[in-house]
């Protein structure tokens, strides 16, 4: 296990090292950020040199790629445009997309697998197929159509919420926009849920787990929905890291000054630094993320065993 | 059935829930004077310095928290004398500033003389990457701390002096008789020592000795101002002050404003200018601002540089429907252009409705005629560049080319070009890239004819984006500057602008407005000409 876990850790390296790469080039062939920091003025070519000199722009592309990584080895990831430390955008920004992940992913498994239980245990029954034609609908509509349509319902015809986060955005404020992000995955938990229950209720050992007479319950959770978890909780893993940089639109909608909005802000002004940053780390927690998803394999079905 | 009803119930299990823990929350307390505004605010494109800051989201802050030697009327736009008791001259190049007594900044430190030469020199020295550095450059000995290239020779500009605490003389390198109106500028604000010493605590939490001062910045996310009791100037605060926040979007903010979550939006998204009227009735303001849009041409391309092209140019700008396109998609939010400056100058400042004449008239026949007569376009086809990545440039380029392309029977004449993002379109334009006309836009840096004509159409200009050149354009300018009275500088201004017309160096299309919607809770809302509201007036409950 241990050794399965370093190799693991190991194979990290090239991927964050190409990862990184790429993003760096896509930002550098956007053009030069400089001109487009004086607005609709010509910058004055001194001062604009200047910039560029201490933004490190004057170098090539592969030195500045090299300079960047040595610096963030150290912990600087650099400085954004106007002025602000990156590693302080995402003290401010990480933690409240953190928070937004954490109410969207308790969304998909409280509701998205409870559903898929009950569905699952009562295929084709009324039940069933309203779920499903649910589950369809939300995963047919846009994110930014729920996400604007609640807002406008629940925000300002109803006056039940705020429409907008605060910049604290403490957990409350977070519900309606963590079911907004929760949505679609919510909807595909709950499909997957289903079709794995369906599926594993009449394997010989529910059958046998039924026949030894023990309670209905502990037959559904220790044994068909510990086996029946490990697609789900491969999604959900994977849907860590997509949630965390797939919320520009949810956190645009509600504005919330998450990793979206830096994300969005650092492209459209083309802030190198932010952009690099931002992915980078978006990069790691969606690679541990993969690595916590395989451990928990094990932890489910003690078969799988890593060596 | 059964199924609904229990959806019903579910709806309405969550919807208490939330209403449960969504209570609470900032209301901001109290009416009257010391009731608080909370408005909408972008980010900061720069860290918020007076001579970094060229946009318009650091521009209102400034205005809150900075007075300058003058300041524009917010009504009129005229510039008035705030901390300067007088500005002399007696040849328009020698200048000697007399400063009122008693200002101090908000930290308790006195406005001298010298809070305005330091702040004007940390401004204009190249080492501070001050964006707005060339603000300076009219003030002799510029060239020597912010040269062209290579390192700044000195720390000082020659043209500035401390006569006394009250005294600074100022030399410039050319004549420029309107330059004392040009004070009113941000970037000739005074910075206190404070500045200096500690730059990183004072960009953090500015100080400065406007109306209000910050109470609390957080970076990205809000700015709360707070109301000066000791401030001496006659534009006192008449709220408690001001909380600035920032919006990821303007629809956002919009939504946030219908809700009664926010007091004062100073930009309604194009998307909810139809339903404004009836979400806001007379709580929205749609006034003209110092805003021009136009049409630029690249003169370094040979093509567009003969004497037949001004011809096409011409024919060009009459075959724009410009009212059509001003009502249709930008709701009476742009008004036809008909000149080169903006109505926000006034008559006496410079603007003279109608300057343009036929050309800037739709006259789809005309229009043929004078793009055959001028050999028609250049390429034989007219590719106008924008940005694509904001302000929905895409809607007006299109229709614009449309009507060109109605115009002249060919559907194939103009088509739109956009550019990925804006900083790419900047770096075209800057490096003389570009084939055809291209969108430019012109928001003043003061209320005065000058800043429309020179820096846009003058010889080598800073933001003569198209690098046209006028021996006699240049020559009318310069008498301009020259003339030691205003009347007769604007009258030279305007007849410098003839030369534009009749060239056609730029195509103008529309004067820009700002538009603003505030709640029922505060009164007293306007937009100054460069469409910030004037939030010292501004009167809760």
């Amino acid at each position: 296990m241990g050794r399965y876990v370093i190799r693991r850790l190991l194979q990290m390296i090239p991927v964050f090292f190409g990862a990184t790469l790429l993003i760096f080039l896509m930002v550098n062939v956007m053009g030069d950020p400089i001109a487009g920091l004086c607005g609709d003025k010509a910058c004055d070519p001194a001062t604009a040199a200047q910039l560029e000199k201490e933004f490190g722009l004057d170098k090539p592309v592969w030195q500045q790629y090299l300079t960047y990584m040595g610096n963030v080895f150290t912990g600087d990831f650099g400085t954004a445009f106007n002025g602000q430390k990156v590693t302080e955008l995402m003290s401010t920004a990480f933690p409240v997309t953190i928070r937004l992940t954490i109410v969207a992913v308790l969304f998909e498994i409280v509701i998205g697998i409870s559903l898929g239980v009950v569905t699952g245990l009562r295929r084709g029954r009324p039940v069933d197929t309203v779920v499903l034609m649910l589950t369809l609908i939300v995963i047919a509509i846009p994110v930014f159509v729920t996400g604007l349509l609640l807002q406008l319902l629940v925000g300002v015809e109803w006056g039940v919420i705020k429409p907008t986060v605060s910049p604290e955005a403490p957990f409350n404020e977070l519900l309606i926009p963590g079911l907004v992000l929760a949505s679609v995955s919510l909807a595909y938990v709950t499909r997957l849920t289903r079709t794995s229950i369906a599926e594993n209720s009449r394997a010989d050992y529910v059958r046998t787990a039924v026949a030894k007479g023990l309670p209905r319950r502990r037959v559904i959770v220790k044994h068909l929905l510990r086996n029946s978890l490990i697609p789900v909780v491969t999604f959900i893993g994977t849907d860590v890291g997509a949630l965390m940089g797939g919320a520009i639109v949810t956190e645009r909608i509600f504005n919330i000054h998450g990793v979206g909005y830096q994300l969005y802000q650092g492209i459209l002004r083309q802030s190198t630094q932010t952009v690099v940053g931002f992915v980078t780390v978006l990069v790691l927690v969606f690679l541990l993320a993969n690595l916590i998803v395989d451990l928990l394999y094990a932890v489910l079905d003690p078969r799988i065993r890593y060596a | 059935m059964r199924g609904a009803t229990h959806a019903k119930w579910a709806a309405g299990a969550v919807v208490v829930a939330l209403a449960a823990t969504a209570c609470g929350g900032g209301g901001s307390g109290g009416g009257g004077a010391d009731g608080i505004v909370s408005s909408s605010w972008g980010d900061p494109q720069n860290p918020l310095e007076p001579a970094n800051t060229n946009e318009v989201q650091g521009g209102k802050v400034l205005d809150m928290l900075m007075r300058g030697l003058k300041r524009y009327d917010p009504k009129t736009g005229e510039a008035k004398n705030m901390l300067a008791e007088k500005i002399d001259t007696s040849d328009s190049q020698n200048f000697t500033v007399t400063l009122k007594d008693g200002w101090t900044f908000s930290n308790g430190e006195k406005v001298t003389a010298k809070s305005f030469v330091d702040a004007w020199n940390y401004g204009a020295n190249l080492k501070n990457n001050q964006k707005n550095a060339s603000m300076f450059s009219y003030i002799e000995g510029y060239d020597q701390i912010h040269p062209k290239n290579g390192t700044p020779s000195g720390e000082t500009m020659s043209g500035l002096k401390v006569v006394d605490d009250k005294t600074f003389t100022v030399k410039l390198n050319q004549k420029f008789s309107t330059w004392p109106d040009t004070l009113g500028y941000p970037a000739f604000a005074p910075l206190p020592r404070a500045f200096f010493d500690n730059h990183a605590a004072w960009v953090s939490k500015p100080i400065g000795n406007g109306p209000y001062l910050v109470d609390s910045y957080t970076k990205g996310s809000k700015l709360a101002m707070r109301k000066w009791a000791k401030y001496m100037g006659e534009d006192k605060a008449q709220n408690g002050g001001i909380d600035l926040k920032v919006y990821t979007d303007n629809n956002t903010a919009y939504t946030d404003l219908t809700a009664g979550n926010l007091d004062l939006v100073d930009d309604v998204p194009a998307s909810q200018l139809k339903n404004v009227k009836a979400d806001l009735g007379d709580r929205y303001i749609n006034t003209p601002a110092g805003i021009i849009q136009t049409l630029a041409f690249p003169y370094y391309d040979a093509a567009w540089n003969t004497p037949d092209a001004a011809k096409v140019r011409k024919g060009i700008s009459r075959a724009i429907n410009r009212k059509q396109i001003t009502e249709t998609i930008f709701q009476k939010t742009r008004t036809p252009a008909t000149d080169w400056t903006s109505p926000v100058l006034g008559e006496a400042g410079g603007y003279k409705a109608g300057l343009c004449g036929d050309a800037c008239d739709y006259n789809p026949a005309e229009a043929k005629k004078l793009i055959t007569e001028g050999g028609g376009i250049p390429g034989g086809q007219l590719k106008i560049s924008y940005n694509g990545d904001t302000g929905s440039h895409k809607e007006w380029v299109d229709a614009v080319c449309n009507s060109i392309n109605n115009a002249l029977g060919n559907d194939k004449a103009c088509v739109g070009g956009p550019v990925g993002t804006f900083a790419d379109f900047r770096s075209q334009i800057t490096q003389s890239k570009m084939s055809g006309p291209f969108r430019a836009g012109w928001q003043m840096d003061y209320p005065l004819i000058q800043n429309f004509l020179q820096p846009l159409y003058y010889t080598g200009a800073s933001s003569n984006d198209g690098k046209w050149s006028n021996p006699e354009f240049d020559k009318l300018v310069d008498r301009a500057n020259a003339d030691t009275d205003k009347a007769k500088a604007v009258a030279d201004f305007q007849e410098a602008e003839g030369v534009v017309r009749d060239q056609m160096a730029a195509i103008p299309l529309w004067y820009q407005n700002g538009s603003a919607g505030y709640s029922d809770r505060i009164s007293n809302v306007s937009l100054n000409p460069f469409s910030v509201p004037v939030y010292e007036q501004i009167k809760v409950g």
